[in-house]
């Protein structure tokens, strides 16, 4: 085993996916170019050729269309987005095409596409390059919806992507790409469908997604040092969800916080909170909490940037609220500040 | 460009007009059964605009991927000649593709070239060229085929499929059938471009006129498009004027509307109808009356009993609502 970083993980399974099967392809704007996507598709075209790995049009809604195409043909595509925020574009086509072409013809089609659509939060990026648009694609059916948060999930739920006969659209967060872990070299799965335990613990269940799992991994350590101990559950995969995993843990904890990197009106977490409500109203010792964006847009300035963004302190201090604990000082502690590795300009 | 031609084979006069006459002929039975209310679906009628589906199909030979709209009757038939599957689907039951999920706007039949037809305007367009792509790589010498009305040429998603497959350089057949309405605003309110054809050229394809409305004329142009968008690998745009005699969707005549005259349409379009006068080109062929009749009546036969058989057949189980959201493996 070795270290990769999640970026490398997205290229590498990209990469054994195409070498094993010459019906994958992949394409999108700025694939091919030198700034590949955060690395994700360095040397592919090199590798692979153009026919394979290709640049488009700026015309998200029909290359959207192509890529249902080429995939009720026989090919495998992989359609990019270097933002989310583009990828609204293409929504004529993945809510009035891609997601019913398979029911309204009887389930015998398949549509193996996938769309990889890059989110979160840069340098002053401001309301245009800032989403993550998690429920309006969860929202409608037809779509299988990832957002792998580790190295090791990355590659293996885009691997199950690629071979999945139906349209995955599989979240990423920018900063996730510079994460490292052991991954496994050889090609393998992970199930979509299935979520995971990133922290067991005892006391609050958060329910992370994409970075704010990250975020969450560290309120856990600062929590720690006070006592509480709070559990980490990562979805992975928003739908179909893995809602067992998600009651099973509030039932043992009793607390839940939702913590997205999204807005919170009729968000991603909405439907979880229903969810958990649904199943745990019994046991639930506090109502299930929600985190995400504040209700605005997006501002470009930093220091409202700050504000407009929840991190690991708005977890701790939502955890200390639903505990009844004071709010602890947290002057001392070391919070996650993308400057140290990046500082502009996209 | 127009293009000169030599009279076609009697054997290949014949194949368009029973393929005309049973796009006809089967919307001729939607009309007189839908009233029943057992088609529970929205019609968009093809009735007058069939000869240019039927003529571009026949050309292809059943090599075609097949991308229409949600007037997709006649290119279904023209496709796939498959009664039975047609108005099983529009009856809604088991034994249409959808088992009746996608009705009359939402037509398919993949096995037959006949890909699902798609009720937002253009929408069908880039899928098309996906599967150009697809068929290129996949060397399955088949030839992608979208189906459209003038009023898709209105949608930036047009261009930007016209310059997608002429920048890959993938051999699409664009054909719209341009009927001059969007339901009933006239061309002329939406665009600018007075010529349809004039307007793709700079994209790189091949573009060709016809105003004939003469099921023989778009078969010839189509053969001669395919065969040089292949050789050239570009794609071809055919611009068919052609008219809708029944209203927008529904399967009644529209003249109270007030948006086209009756008097005009009839003298300009109803009075050399496609299949009327393949039918005139048949006698001339030296195929005789009663030989004709014998070929209508057998293909009336077929599709009633297909109505009949349709009109029979089982209605999904309340559970089959869930099934097919996602593939289903065989």
């Amino acid at each position: 085993m070795r270290k990769l970083d999640y970026a490398g993980a997205i290229r590498e399974a990209t990469w054994q996916e195409m070498e094993r099967d010459p019906r994958v392809f992949v394409y999108g704007i700025g694939v091919p170019t030198w700034s590949s996507i955060f690395g994700t598709t360095k040397g592919l075209p090199e590798k692979f050729g153009k026919e394979r790995c290709f640049d488009t049009p700026i015309s998200e809604d029909a290359m959207t269309g192509f890529g249902l195409g080429a995939a009720l043909r026989g090919l495998r595509p992989i359609h990019i987005h270097i933002r989310v925020d583009f990828m609204i574009l293409a929504t004529n086509q993945l809510f009035n095409m891609v997601s019913n072409y398979i029911y309204s013809t009887g389930g015998k089609l398949k549509v193996p596409l996938v769309v990889r659509a890059v989110i979160g939060r840069g340098w002053g990026q401001g309301a245009q390059h800032s989403k993550s648009l998690f429920s309006n694609f969860t929202h409608i059916p037809g779509f299988k919806v990832i957002a792998p948060t580790t190295p090791s999930d990355a590659k293996g739920m885009l691997i199950a992507a690629i071979r999945d006969d139906n349209p995955v659209i599989c979240f990423e967060h920018r900063w996730l790409y510079w994460a490292e872990e052991d991954v496994p070299e050889e090609p393998y799965e992970v199930p979509l469908g299935v979520g995971r335990i990133l922290r067991p613990g005892r006391d609050v269940t958060v329910v992370g997604l994409s970075w704010m799992n990250v975020e969450a991994r560290l309120a856990a350590e600062i929590l720690q040092k006070r006592g509480v101990s709070i559990e980490i559950v990562d979805p992975r995969t928003l739908a179909p969800l893995d809602e067992d995993l998600i009651v099973d843990s509030v039932k043992r904890t009793g607390r839940c916080i939702i913590a997205d990197c999204d807005w919170v009106n009729s968000g991603f977490g909405a439907e979880l909170s229903a969810r958990i409500n649904e199943r745990c109203f019994g046991v639930l010792k506090a109502p299930v909490k929600r985190i995400g964006f504040a209700d605005t847009p997006c501002p470009t300035v930093r220091e409202l940037e700050n504000e407009f963004y929840p991190n690991a302190r708005t977890i701790v201090h939502a955890v200390e609220d639903m505990l009844g604990l004071e709010a602890a000082n947290l002057d001392g502690e070391d919070f996650f500040s993308h400057e140290r590795r990046f500082r502009g300009p996209f | 460009m127009t293009l000169a031609r030599a009279p076609l084979p009697k054997a290949t006069s014949i194949q368009l007009f029973k393929s005309l006459f049973l796009a006809r002929r089967s919307e001729e039975y939607i009309v007189k059964h839908y009233p029943e209310n057992r088609m529970r679906t929205p019609m968009h009628m093809s009735m007058g605009q069939e000869f240019v589906s039927v003529g571009v199909c026949a050309a292809l030979e059943g090599k075609a991927d097949v991308f229409a709209s949600y007037r997709s009757h006649a290119a279904f038939l023209a496709q796939t000649h498959d009664t039975d599957l047609f108005f099983s689907e529009l009856y809604g039951r088991t034994s249409g593709t959808g088992e009746g999920k996608g009705g009359s706007m939402h037509l398919a039949a993949p096995d037959q070239g006949h890909m699902l037809s798609s009720g937002v305007v253009a929408t069908q367009i880039p899928v098309a060229v996906g599967a150009a792509f697809a068929n290129r790589q996949l060397a399955t010498g088949r030839t992608a085929v979208a189906f459209f009305g003038d009023g898709a040429m209105d949608a930036g998603v047009f261009w930007e499929s016209l310059n997608a497959a002429a920048l890959y350089r993938l051999p699409v057949m664009f054909v719209c059938e341009d009927n001059g309405y969007a339901v009933d605003t006239p061309r002329e309110s939406r665009q600018v471009a007075t010529s349809l054809t004039e307007a793709v050229k700079p994209f790189g394809c091949d573009s060709y006129d016809d105003d004939s409305g003469d099921v023989e004329s778009v078969y010839a142009l189509a053969r001669a498009a395919v065969e040089k968008a292949h050789r050239d690998r570009r794609p071809a745009f055919l611009s068919i004027k052609c008219c809708r005699y029944l209203e927008h969707v529904g399967t009644s005549e529209d003249w109270h509307w007030g948006y086209r005259d009756k008097a005009v349409v009839e003298r300009e379009w109803i009075s050399r109808d496609a299949l009327v006068q393949q039918r005139a080109r048949l006698l001339s062929h030296q195929v005789s009356e009663s030989a004709i009749a014998a070929m209508e009546d057998e293909i009336d036969k077929a599709i009633r009993a297909s109505v009949a058989r349709a009109a029979e057949a089982p209605i999904p189980a309340p559970e089959r609502l869930y099934a097919g959201v996602f593939h289903e493996k065989a």
